[in-house]
Parts: structure tokens; C-alpha cells; sequence
């Protein structure tokens, strides 16, 4: 019987995803509305003025290019997650990068930028609350100016989730993650960024010239790492995570070396991430962009190496790649407004962030996150949007922070770092309660156990010499009434196994599992 | 020299250049508000600045994804047990090179050649301005320069990281590389690139480097060759009566991947190094670039195809690579029969090279970066000399019929060698007396990711 | 004395060594090995088509301890390696002519 609702379940996703998709064709059947310039040849003219904005057309889209190349950098920070569980955090990786960029399209975009000017094209309409036009890009926004703005948020609201996915990776179910997508995408994520890239109403706070964040250490850092701490928590640690009076153990990540690759694409892409967020090549203040980018992250890369060979007498290559990252994170809203010297101390307090909050979350809070995205990138993109008030001197935009004797600045930002935490905190427990109390968001503690690649995604990622030939393919999907108790059996063992508590052994002087509880047995 | 020290004097270096810079900005005065011109583009040169800028630092950008490809290259060629030392030295070197380019070798290295604004002090053998980026080079044409010959600096520590690797201290590496970053290729860069007196040799069109055939490559792959002669070979490289062993690469596949990365990055490289998008040239580099670094492995394919009737990937990736450092140098100079010439020859040398180091000199040189970027760093010097067609910057080699050009590249060549081979020795004697270059015995055999690190890369 | 092999759920093994360890038995040799019996494997996914894999991961413990003790070790595995599912694994014990140290040359019991 629960083998026929299964398969209804499955038919039911499917469906309503092709349902999803019929919906979407059928829109972009509208007919063009006119106003806008869909090929392009009102934009470009045979003058200055069309060699300028072919120029910006060049810039932004190599950069929006560059930019997607993070992903690549992303799925390689799994190098740090066990074996077993590669697949399934490159799968939620890849689903951002996908799923995430068509629901931005569907709705994420119209809110988040609807009402505003680009390249001399304004854009439909909106408030200092959201936005409402450009839905699917139809009508008025099928327009060159304003694809080109939406190919380069897109890729850049596509990290949201693989922010999210470091942080739940190795037990977070995957149609929890992929509903969950829904709502950060169309809520969330949208709205805040309208408030402060849209022209909301942070970025016409009266203190300082408004709320500031170049290339999103609030908008996108802060709120997906704020989110990821959410989802964290709401997920509980992972088995054998915390012994029993809270002391942390840890899982070894299988290819250490994936790390340091993954950190450097990440870098690659962002130096286009923050050096593309001008939006115009005419902008020459890019390359003071990048260069401050790259200070702050090896900045932070330096502190971090340091510090763990002071401590431990071990370079620690790991850590030190967050700590880069954490640089990278902590300059992506003020590298605009900032003079290199001032990258360099803010990739230092980066650094320091990380590690202090690192030390905060895993040994206070006790939240377990498997790749430090909470400290990498919701605690530095607050420290990166409060860098702004402190460190910016006046050379661009009119922003003038503390080192210039102007408090206003600071306070702006102070206000977008709480409104951050609030919404993304607050809309995001309530997101991850009604998904715990409807679908669960956790896997089963035997699929825990077994890996989540070969349950949830059907192969594991790396197979041995002797495995190579697969056996006969198999006629139904479905498993047989025998397998199906076997696998009952094995999920009460492993949830009892998964009950059992680490304690500690005096007699060993190391941490040992303990024996199943009386009750269970 | 304990831990403490080393990260003190590390600590010590940055935390000054930050008072140092803090203070040089107070001082600055923007008088002309030249640092602000950001804004809208009204004439044809703000347009032009503009594309410029934007095509130097996406190619800046591009050059920094050669370390992702240095990154792969080594790690598949090293054992299993050193991957992350190895990983570690190349990212610790962008990240400490990185800074003190920024606090001084920039100054050193572009003072004086007016480049862009806040260069304007120094001499034809060094250059003093520009320090830290501060006062007049607090500007949007300094910076896009600086970055992208900060990726250049980079790339060079990590050539010789490739040398070195298995078996070289990591702080000795961070420390020598502070130096390269700061001092080395900085000076020998101004001679070439900042306006000093190699660039105003009177023969031909003074010594040309168009991409950094000589100053990056070239550079890095003679301090490679002094670091792996003065650490000496891996243990167990050698039989007692000289013959080399194999010691295998654990990943076959990260050496393609790697190789395939580090030709994306050589695009940016070498059609980079117009610094300008409106020097139409690029597109000619880089077809230049892209036929030598094809050739380059073509050649090494079917000639190790023919020697061993294996068609051997290793080879023909590192074929590619000598290929695109042969035509480094002569990217913009050179017609694209040319270019194919100067592949083929590439292979050849970097085959000779190869056997050269092992089996005569025994270098032991696990990434074969001196036959590499060496070697072929010096003949791609050689090549403007030879090969030029005067279709750019007048530039005239030997197949225009005048042998001037190939005297001014010859004497660069010398230069070249005696500096990075005597400099180089010095830093590295300076090291060994000091904290030591080599790793204990018993820790290279257990792996230096446990001995440095703490954790071995893979957990099975 | 007794060689002691036991093939078991990769998933268990942390529990059965901290178990084993707990009780004294710490040495040991662990492989990780593919293999199959009454459990004839799992269905897997390739290029989207469902596939039988009859080849499973588990892990192989081999250890070696005194007579007395074997059946303490046998029954220390089988109480915390068992889901009570096909495919929990089997052990095989064997008798064992004798155990040296290579460090002191010491042979027997004491050896072990």
C-alpha cells in the first residue's frame, strides 16, 4: 500500500512540475508589448553613444560569465564533506544554480528589481517596498538592457543556495531544500534585495546617503548565511556531531585538496562578482574594486594560516581557505568605497570574525555547519556591511564613513545588518517550522548513516576498480515487499543507533559511543 | 627559528605596511580629484580608458584562474602524501605575494615608468613610487595595472612552489617568496617592463618581453632550478649510482584538468598584456598563443608516441604548456607560421630540458617546472629575436634580415640567468643557514600533508 | 588463540570499534572490501536507468585474541553489529599457530 502512495507522491511532483512548466510557456506566449527593445538595435547606434553601451554589454557579461564560475568553486568546497555525502551537497549546488535561476526568473527578479533604471531604461514599476514588473521577462522587460541586469543577478541569486547547502549538507532532505527554494527566492531573497539594490527604502535612509552594499555582502551573504544558520539549527546536528556534554567531534573531509581548488575558482569569480557589480565598464572605479577585493581575501587567508600554525604548529590549508573567503566576503559590500589599506584591515577583522564566530557557533550554539558557511558568510557579510560605515572615505558615491569623522554612514548600515537578521532570520524559522512540521526536513538516520548519494541520488561518487561493470538494468522502479521490510528494520536500527550518546572514557582518554540506552532495547 | 618568530616577522611586515599606508594617505593630497573619474563617459578618450580598463582586468582575472590550473597541475603530479603541501605553498604564496606587491614591489617594479598616474619617480635600474597603492596611485588605472601584474608575481612563487615540492620547508617557501614577490622580480621587471635600461638597449627596438616570457617564466623557472639544486633531490629519486627513479603522480586526470585550466588563464595572459583592448594586436596573440601551446603538444605526443608506442597524455600536456610559454614573449611579435615553429621547437627543448635535468644535472624537479617555464622562458626571449616580422611596435628579428633585435634579446637572456641564478642562490643560501630549507628525512617519508598541515588530503 | 574476522555494515563500525575498544580488544585491522551474500545488493541509478549492484561496501575487522576471550569479542560484535537486516555481515574465527612481535620477539599470548 505505501509502495502505491509512494508512486503517487513521485507522479504528483512530476506533474505539477510539468504543470509549472506548461504555465510558464503559456505566458511567454503573451505578445511583446512594445516600449521595449528586444533586439537591440535601438539600443546600439552607429555613434559614441552606441560604442559606450556595447562596451557596458561586453563588461557585464563577461563579468556575469566569470561570475558563474563560483558555482564551479562551490561544488568543489565538497571536497571538505564526507565521502558518502559528495553527490547529494553538489546536487543542492547544482539545483540552486538551475532550479534557483528559473524561479528567479518566474517571480525573484520582478520583485527585486521592478522600478529600476538601468542603462538609461527604467523599469516598470515598484516602490521603496518591492517591485512588480518583469514577471517571466514578458512584455516590457523583454528588453536588452534589462536581460542583461537579469542574466547578471540571476547568476548571482543563484548562490543563495549553495550558501544554504554548506550548512545542511549530509542530512537535509532534498524536497525540503527544493520547496524551500520557493519561498527564498520569491520572498526573501527579492525583497530585501529591492529594499537595497531595488532603491527600497534602506537605500534612501535619511543617515549617510542611504544603506550601501556594492556586491552584496548584505544582500546576498548575510541573508543566505543567516538562513543557513536558521537551517542548521532547525536540522540539528549530525549524528555523532556533539558528545554528551557538548564537546564537538569531527568528520574529516574527504578530499582536503577540493578545497583549495574550489576556493581559488571562488576567488576567480569573485573578482568578477565585485569588479562586475559596477554594471558599467564606464565605471573605472572596478579596478579599485578588484584589487581591494584580492587584498582583503589573501589578507584574511594570511591571518587565518597564521593563526592555526601559532596554535596548533600546523599550517591549516582548510581553514585558511575560509579565511580567504571570509575576506572575500567581508570586502564585497564596501570594495567600492574603500582605499586598499582599509581591504587590508578589513580581510584581518574577517578573518577574525570567522574564526571567533566559528568558535561561537560550533561550541556555544552548538549549530553544527559542515563547511562554516554560517561564519564565512552570514557573520562577515554583516561585518562587511558595517565595514562600509567605518572605512569608506568619501572617494565614491559620496560615501564617507567613521575614518572621514561622519557617524551617519555607520548608522545606515547598522540598520541594514539588523533588518537582514531579522527578516532572513525570522521569515526563515518560520519557513523551516512549517517545513519540519509538514514534510520533515531531515533524512532518516539510515540514510544518514548509509550516505545520502546512494539513497537519495542512486550511485555514490566514487566507485572502486571492482565495481566498474553494473549489473542487468532492472524492469521496475518500484521495490519488491521483501526488500521493503528489510529496509524498515534497518531505519529502527540506525534511529536507535542514532539515539546512542558519545561519552567520555577515562579509562581511554578518548570519546567512545556509548551503549544503547535499557529503554531501547 | 621558532613558530613564534616566523609568524611575528610575517605579522610584523604587514601590520607596519598598514601603519606605513595608513600614514602615506593622510599625506596624500587629491588635489585634482584624478582618483574620481568614474563617472559618466562624454568624449572618445573615456571611452576609450573605459574599454580598456574593463579588457585589463577581466584578463586579470583570467590569469588568476591559472592558479586554479597551477593548483590541479600539481596536485596530479605529486604523491598522494604531499598534495596538500603542495596546495598550500601555491595558495599561501598569492595570498602573502599578493600583499607585499602591494606594500612594495609594485613601487619597485613600475616606479618611474609613467605607466599610469603615481608612477612617476625612479631610475633606469629601480623604481620608488607607488608604494602601497597610496597617495597619487590611489587611482583607477594604478590599481587595474597593479592587479593585473600581481596575478604575474603570483604565478611566478607558484612555478617555483612546483619545483620544490615534497620535500621544501612551507615557511621557507613563504619567506622566499615575500622576497621574489618583493624584491627579485620586481627589479628585473623594471629593467624590462618599468621603463629600465634593458627596455632602452640600443640594439633594435630595445629588449622586448611582450607577455612575460622572460620576467615571469623565466624568472620563476631559474629560482626553480636554484631551489630544487639547493634542496636537493626527493629522497629516493636516486639510485647510488645516479640513475633516476619514477616517483608516479596520484592523479593522471588533475594534470589534464589543470593543464586545461591553465590555457583559459593564458588567453587573459597573453592578449592581456596589450593592457589595452583598442590595441587591436590581441586578437593575433592570441591565435599565436593558442597554435604554440597546440603544437607544442602535438610534437611531444608522437615523439614520445614514437620513442615508446605509448601515446603518453603527461607529455603532451606538458608539450601544451611549454608551447604557450615559448610564445609568451613573442605573442604579439610574430607571424602565425611563426607561432607554429615555435611550438614545435618548444617541444623539442622542453624534451631536452627534461633529460637534461634528470639524468645529467640530477635536479630533481617533480612538476618539470624549470624545463617548463625555464628553459622555454629563456628561447621565447630568444624567439622575438628570431622570429619577428616588424608588423608591430616595429619590432625586427632575424627573418627580416636584421640581427640586432636577437642581440638586445641575447643580452636580456644574460641578464636574465645571472640575476635570477645569483639572486636566487643568495636567498636560498641565506634559508639553509637559517631556519633550514628540507624537510627532516623521516617526515618527507611519511608525508609532508601530516608533518606541515596536520591532515592528509584524503581521508581513506 | 584465535583469529578473529568479521565482516560488517560500514555504518557500524565506529560502534562495534568503540565497543571493542571499550572492552580492551583495541587492536585491530580494518579493510574496506566489496563483496556480497545472502543480500544480493542494491538497485542503483546510471544515466538514468535503474540498475542491480551486487557488489556492497563493507568494512572486514580482523583481530586476534587469547582463547578465553573469543567468544566475549564474537559476542561484543554480533550485540552491536546487528540491524537484524539481510546483509549484516558474518564472522569466521580460526584457529592461530602462533603470534610474534617483531619489536621484541616475544611469541604466544603475550605476542598479542
Amino acid at each position: 500500500m505505501g509502495f502505491y502512495f509512494r508512486g503517487l507522491r513521485r507522479a504528483n511532483i512530476f506533474c505539477s512540475f510539468m504543470f509549472m512548466l506548461c504555465l510558464l510557456l503559456f505566458c511567454t506566449n503573451m505578445a511583446w508589448a512594445g516600449g521595449s527593445d528586444p533586439t537591440g538595435e535601438h539600443t546600439f547606434a552607429m555613434d559614441f553613444r552606441g560604442v559606450d553601451m556595447s562596451e557596458h554589454f561586453v563588461w557585464v557579461l563577461l563579468t556575469g560569465f566569470t561570475i558563474l564560475f563560483m558555482q564551479v568553486g562551490f561544488i568543489f568546497l565538497g571536497g571538505l564533506l564526507q565521502a558518502k555525502n559528495v553527490l547529494s551537497y553538489m546536487t543542492h549546488c547544482f539545483l540552486a544554480t538551475t532550479l534557483g535561476a528559473l524561479i528567479y526568473l518566474g517571480a525573484g527578479f520582478a520583485l527585486m528589481f521592478g522600478g529600476f533604471e538601468l542603462l538609461g531604461q527604467h523599469f516598470g514599476g515598484g516602490n521603496a517596498f518591492i517591485g512588480w514588473s518583469g514577471f517571466l521577462l514578458l512584455g516590457g522587460s523583454y528588453d536588452v538592457r534589462i536581460i542583461i541586469m537579469f542574466l547578471f543577478q540571476a547568476v548571482i541569486a543563484t548562490f543563495i543556495g549553495s550558501i544554504i547547502a554548506g550548512a545542511v549538507a549530509e542530512r537535509m532532505k532534498l524536497s525540503a531544500y527544493v520547496i524551500s527554494f520557493f519561498f527564498i527566492y520569491i520572498v526573501i531573497y527579492p525583497l530585501y534585495g529591492h529594499w537595497v539594490w531595488g532603491e527600497g527604502w534602506l537605500w534612501n535612509l535619511p543617515f549617510g546617503v542611504g544603506v550601501r552594499d556594492f556586491a552584496g555582502s548584505g544582500v546576498v551573504h548575510a541573508v543566505g548565511g543567516t538562513l543557513a544558520f536558521v537551517g542548521a539549527l532547525f536540522l540539528g546536528p549530525r549524528i555523532g556531531k556533539y558528545s554528551k556534554d557538548g564537546t564537538p567531534g569531527f568528520f574529516p573531509g574527504h578530499n582536503v585538496g577540493y578545497m583549495v581548488i574550489g576556493t581559488v575558482l571562488l576567488a576567480f569569480g569573485w573578482l568578477g562578482y565585485d569588479a562586475g557589480s559596477t554594471l558599467a565598464a564606464g565605471d573605472l572605479r572596478a579596478s579599485i574594486v578588484a584589487a581591494n577585493t584580492f587584498i582583503a581575501g589573501a589578507m584574511g587567508a594570511v591571518t587565518v594560516l597564521y593563526y592555526t600554525h601559532l596554535k596548533t604548529g600546523a599550517s591549516d590549508i582548510g581553514e585558511a581557505c575560509n579565511g580567504f573567503l571570509a575576506g572575500l566576503v567581508a570586502i564585497s559590500a564596501p570594495c567600492a568605497y574603500v582605499a586598499p589599506w582599509a581591504a587590508v584591515v578589513i580581510g584581518f577583522l574577517g578573518a577574525i570574525v570567522y574564526m571567533t564566530n566559528l568558535w561561537f557557533v560550533e561550541e556555544k550554539l552548538k549549530v553544527d555547519d559542515p563547511l562554516g558557511a554560517v561564519s564565512v558568510h552570514g557573520a562577515n557579510g554583516l561585518w562587511g556591511l558595517l565595514a562600509i560605515g567605518i572605512f569608506a572615505d568619501g572617494s565614491y558615491g559620496g560615501v564617507s564613513g567613521l575614518i572621514t569623522g561622519n557617524g551617519g554612514q555607520l548608522l545606515s548600515q547598522f540598520i541594514a545588518c539588523v533588518v537582514a537578521l531579522a527578516w532572513a532570520g525570522g521569515l526563515g524559522s518560520l519557513m523551516f517550522f512549517i517545513l519540519k512540521k509538514t514534510i520533515g526536513i531531515r533524512v532518516s538516520e539510515r540514510v544518514e548513516s548509509e550516505g545520502l548519494d546512494i539513497n537519495l541520488h542512486g550511485s555514490p561518487c566514487y566507485r572502486l576498480q571492482t565495481e566498474a561493470a553494473l549489473g542487468a538494468e532492472m524492469e521496475g522502479a518500484e521495490e519488491g515487499a521483501e526488500e521493503q521490510k528489510n529496509t524498515e528494520i534497518l531505519e529502527a536500527a540506525f534511529a536507535k543507533d542514532a539515539k546512542r550518546e558519545k561519552i567520555y572514557s577515562e579509562k581511554l582518554g578518548i570519546w567512545i559511543t556509548a551503549k544503547p540506552k535499557e529503554s531501547d532495547k | 627559528m621558532k613558530k613564534k618568530h616566523i609568524v611575528w616577522t610575517v605579522f610584523t611586515v604587514i601590520i607596519a605596511s598598514i601603519l606605513f599606508a595608513v600614514f602615506k594617505t593622510t599625506e596624500a593630497n587629491d588635489t585634482n580629484g584624478s582618483f574620481t573619474i568614474y563617472s559618466e563617459i562624454r568624449d572618445i578618450e573615456g571611452l576609450k580608458t573605459a574599454v580598456n580598463l574593463a579588457w585589463t582586468l577581466l584578463c586579470g582575472f583570467l590569469v588568476f584562474n591559472m592558479q586554479a590550473g597551477f593548483a590541479f597541475l600539481g596536485a596530479g603530479f605529486l604523491q598522494r602524501k604531499n598534495t596538500l603541501n603542495y596546495l598550500t605553498m601555491s595558495f599561501m604564496d598569492f595570498c602573502v605575494g599578493a600583499l607585499i606587491f602591494w606594500a612594495f614591489g609594485f613601487a619597485l617594479m613600475y616606479g618611474g615608468s609613467s605607466l599610469t598616474p603615481g608612477l612617476d619617480k625612479g631610475n633606469s635600474f629601480i623604481g620608488f613610487s607607488g608604494f602601497f597603492l597610496a597617495g597619487n596611485a590611489y587611482h583607477v588605472s594604478t590599481s587595474s595595472v597593479w592587479l593585473f601584474h600581481m596575478m604575474f608575481v603570483v604565478a611566478t612563487c607558484t612555478i617555483v612552489a612546483g619545483a620544490v615540492a615534497e620535500r621544501f620547508k612551507f615557511h621557507a617557501h613563504i619567506i622566499y617568496s615575500m622576497i621574489l614577490c618583493g624584491i627579485l622580480y620586481p627589479v628585473f621587471g623594471h629593467w624590462v617592463w618599468g621603463g629600465g635600461w634593458l627596455a632602452n638597449l640600443p640594439f633594435g627596438s630595445g629588449m622586448k618581453d611582450f607577455a612575460g616570457g622572460g620576467v615571469v617564466h623565466g624568472v620563476g623557472g631559474l629560482i626553480a632550478l636554484v631551489g630544487a639544486w639547493m634542496v636537493g633531490p626527493r629522497f629516493g629519486k636516486y639510485n647510488p649510482d645516479g640513475t633516476p627513479n619514477i616517483i608516479q603522480g596520484h592523479n593522471i586526470s588533475y594534470i589534464v584538468l589543470g593543464t586545461l585550466f591553465l590555457l583559459f588563464g593564458w588567453f587573459g595572459f597573453n592578449a592581456g598584456s596589450t593592457l589595452k583592448a583598442t590595441d587591436l594586436r590581441v586578437s593575433i596573440i592570441a591565435t599565436n598563443m593558442f597554435l604554440s601551446a597546440t603544437t607544442g603538444a602535438v610534437t611531444l605526443l608522437y615523439t614520445s608516441y614514437y620513442k615508446t608506442g605509448k601515446s603518453d597524455i603527461i607529455m603532451t600536456c606538458n608539450g601544451a604548456l611549454a608551447g604557450c610559454v615559448a610564445i609568451t614573449a613573442s605573442a604579439a611579435y610574430v607571424p602565425h607560421w611563426a607561432a607554429v615553429v615555435i611550438g614545435i621547437s618548444a617541444g623539442f627543448l622542453f624534451k631536452t630540458s627534461l633529460h637534461l635535468m634528470e639524468n645529467r644535472l640530477r635536479i630533481d624537479d617533480p612538476i618539470g617546472a624549470i624545463s617548463v617555464h625555464g628553459a622555454n622562458g629563456l628561447w621565447s626571449l630568444l624567439t622575438v629575436g628570431i622570429f619577428a616580422d616588424g608588423s608591430y611596435s616595429g619590432v625586427k628579428g632575424l627573418i627580416t634580415g636584421s640581427g640586432w633585435q636577437l642581440l638586445a634579446q641575447f643580452i636580456g637572456c644574460i641578464t636574465l640567468v645571472v640575476w635570477a641564478l645569483g639572486t636566487g642562490y643568495l636567498v636560498f643560501l641565506l634559508l639553509k643557514k637559517t631556519i633550514g630549507l628540507r624537510v627532516p628525512i623521516k617526515e618527507e617519508d611519511i608525508g609532508l600533508d601530516i608533518y606541515e598541515h596536520g591532515l592528509s588530503c584524503y581521508t581513506d | 588463540m584465535k583469529k578473529i574476522e568479521a565482516i560488517i555494515r560500514p555504518e557500524k563500525f565506529d560502534i562495534v570499534k568503540d565497543a571493542l575498544t571499550e572492552k580492551g580488544y583495541g587492536g585491530m585491522s580494518v579493510t574496506e572490501i566489496k563483496g556480497h551474500g545472502n543480500q544480493k545488493g542494491v538497485s542503483e541509478v546510471w544515466r538514468g536507468k535503474r540498475y542491480k549492484v551486487d557488489l556492497l561496501p563493507k568494512v572486514k575487522v580482523e583481530l586476534v585474541v587469547a582463547d578465553e576471550v573469543c567468544d566475549n569479542v564474537v559476542q561484543t560484535i554480533i550485540s552491536e553489529g546487528q540491524t537484524g537486516s539481510i546483509g549484516d555481515g558474518k564472522i569466521f574465527v580460526y584457529e592461530l599457530l602462533n603470534v610474534y612481535r617483531i619489536r621484541t620477539a616475544e611469541q604466544g599470548d603475550t605476542a598479542i
